[in-house]
């Protein structure tokens, strides 16, 4: 046998061996069986899992238990059959499969969760076409005891939809144009350096002072306007928008910032060589090129503040009909809604049936943000420029 | 159209930098004029003085006085984007616009600009500058198709058609074949034989033979040492320039013994 231990030579000849290191060809001596990572792992669980029958189970301890004892297997058999260096790359390798594994727990988790209850209350017939409108303690109990579920979240989702929409024609011609000065125009100085320090900062802003800041506005605006009485009249969908907007801004400037600078200099010039100005340069060529990225930074952001509960909550208030109105009146959306189903139960001795309604319109929240994500995607890929078929 | 270029005691800045330093230079209208030199001596610089583009460069400036004709394009009030209309300029990468097809590309100076063309006569332009660029036949057929879907010898014959598209009566060309493999370089040195019979043409190459090959008169820019400004040391015929140099410099420069 020889002393080779570095395995990543391939050779063209057949190996007969599994690996055991009685291999006829001397490079691949020393080398781990493909099936030895499926294999300590299976050997791991079922240790673990022997170890937990007798001494009383845990499901989270049998995972820990499980996931070292691979760790540890799989870096020992690979240190004394490869040698040091690949058993190293056996233990970061290892490691880096169980932190990807932990990262997914959660988020399968919460998937599950909220579909397996959710899903029910999704499908209940006039779910998604009905408000909260007359739905009292009298329906909920009959729900509780084996009746139909009543009442639904149509005018949380006009609402969301409303001031989420609201909130993107506020926010993006404004990132927009921001990033435009920022990258175009702005030749590094003080001014544009404070801007994006300011819009870091802006990033950093916890969303219910954002709400507390739109709110403020709004009062102060009536305030002014009806001789010192703003009277509640601040509390409306638009106010929601503003305070949505400020969240969103920052993230909407920042993406096409990064957008912007990316598209090549050469294009800018090719465009200048031409006798074309600069503006037009700018809106027919660096942001034609750059659409794909901006578009789905501008979706992300939505899909960030479609979410957001407590800046509406003190803007907007709450809701039990639909408002189409974005400039009177309280307004529901779906965050707001599921807290509200779960903190004040429209039958507090019958929750159930409220509890149910909020997991639903959970489900429907985690759909428009996947929805939109999914946009975001075709967005990028429909806009990307044409480089296919060189 | 085509116009005669004169500078006259120009000094191209980038900021504190002096880059070039007393230019002046007289070129004639329909001709071809090559500028070699080593790298970094200030060619391509001067080059982009030529039509305004070196102040694109944020703290860049140009003193001196260069006139198309009888206007000079650094007179205080001039447009830039006026000059740019008139001096064309084909950069060293191929760069079509990535957005758009071959056709919107040619039409790229009306269009973007916002000025109007009839269909038939959007049509025209197309084929005119195509076929001035040399890459009609070979692109007629997918004139809809993007532009970055070319080859890189095409693609710089399609920026090529890109500018002549706008009519301008001067070509500045910033190596144009540095990226092309000889095929195409041989392309673009035929239709820059074509394009002088139109147009006054300046070229920088880091090619001597192809400044030989494609030049009337030839002009060799040096540098004394890094940190130091570039200056024209001798402006002549090409065939002087490479067979009887009056300029010790560019004897040693075009016979190989430096650079």
């Amino acid at each position: 046998m020889s002393t080779l231990t570095d395995s990543s030579a391939k050779s063209p000849q057949p190996d007969d061996s599994g690996g055991s290191g009685r291999s006829m060809n001397s490079l691949k001596a020393g080398q781990l069986p493909r099936w030895s990572r499926p294999a300590t792992l299976g050997g791991a669980i079922v240790v673990s899992l022997v170890v937990f029958l007798i001494t009383g189970w845990t499901t989270a301890g049998f995972a820990v238990v499980a996931a070292l004892l691979f760790l540890v297997a799989q870096t020992v058999w690979s240190t004394l059959v490869e040698g040091k260096r690949h058993g190293m790359d056996a233990f970061w390798g290892t490691l880096v499969w169980l932190a990807f594994f932990l990262a997914l727990v959660p988020l399968v988790s919460v998937l599950w969760t909220v579909i397996s209850i959710g899903g029910p209350t999704l499908v209940t017939p006039g779910f998604l076409s009905s408000d909260m409108q007359g739905i009292t303690g009298t329906q909920d109990r009959i729900a509780q005891e084996g009746g139909m579920l009543a009442g639904g979240i149509k005018h949380a989702l006009i609402g969301s939809l409303l001031i989420t929409v609201a909130a993107t024609v506020i926010s993006v011609p404004i990132g927009l144009l921001t990033s435009i000065w920022l990258v175009e125009y702005s030749t590094g100085s003080w001014l544009s350096r404070t801007i994006t320090f300011l819009v870091d900062v802006m990033t950093g802003i916890p969303s219910i002072v954002a709400g507390l800041f739109a709110a403020g506005i709004m009062m102060t605006f009536f305030e002014w306007a009806n001789n010192g009485i703003s009277g509640g009249r601040q509390t409306m969908g638009i106010t929601a928008a503003i305070a949505l907007s400020v969240l969103m801004i920052p993230v909407v400037v920042r993406t096409t910032e990064e957008m912007l600078r990316v598209v090549p200099n050469e294009l800018r010039e090719a465009s200048y060589a031409l006798g074309i100005r600069k503006w037009r340069t700018i809106f027919k060529v660096v942001i034609p090129t750059a659409i794909s990225g901006i578009a789905s930074g501008v979706t992300l952001a939505i899909a960030r503040v479609v979410g957001e509960t407590a800046p509406i909550l003190v803007t907007a208030g709450v809701a039990t009909g639909v408002n189409w109105n974005l400039f009177y009146g309280w307004m529901m959306t779906l965050p707001v809604y599921i807290y509200r189903q779960l903190m004040n139960p429209t039958a507090p001795a019958a929750p159930d049936p409220s509890t149910a309604r909020a997991w639903g319109a959970a489900l429907v929240l985690i759909i428009v943000v996947m929805l939109l994500n999914l946009i975001a995607r075709l967005i990028a890929r429909k806009f990307a420029p044409k480089t296919a078929g060189r | 159209m085509s116009k005669r270029i004169q500078a006259k005691d120009v000094n191209v800045y980038y900021g504190d930098f002096l880059a070039v330093e007393g230019v002046n230079i007289e070129i004639e209208p329909r001709t071809v004029t090559a500028f070699i030199g080593p790298s970094g001596c200030g060619k391509t610089t001067f080059l982009r003085t030529i039509n305004r583009m070196h102040e694109v460069i944020p703290g860049a400036y140009v003193t001196g006085e260069l006139k198309l004709d009888n206007d000079n394009i650094y007179e205080p009030g001039v447009d830039p984007v006026n000059v740019r209309g008139l001096v064309g300029m084909v950069f060293q990468r191929p760069n079509p616009f990535p957005t758009m097809s071959i056709r919107d590309n040619v039409l790229a100076g009306y269009k973007i600009n916002g000025r109007r063309l009839s269909s038939s006569d959007a049509d025209e332009l197309v084929e005119r500058a195509l076929r001035g660029a040399n890459i009609w036949e070979e692109v007629k057929d997918r004139l809809d198709k993007p532009g970055s879907g070319l080859s890189g010898g095409q693609q710089q014959r399609l920026c090529i058609a890109r500018t002549i598209a706008v009519k301008p009566e001067v070509i500045l060309m910033d190596e144009p074949c540095s990226a092309l493999d000889p095929i195409s370089t041989l392309a673009i040195e035929d239709l820059i034989e074509e394009l002088k019979e139109q147009y006054t043409v300046v070229i920088v190459t880091h090619n001597m033979q192809q400044a030989a090959r494609v030049s009337d008169k030839t002009g060799f820019f040096n540098i004394a040492g890094t940190g130091k400004p570039g200056h024209l040391i001798e402006y002549d015929d090409t065939e002087k320039i490479f067979s009887n140099p009056s300029n010790k410099q560019t004897e040693d420069y075009v016979s190989g013994r430096f650079g």
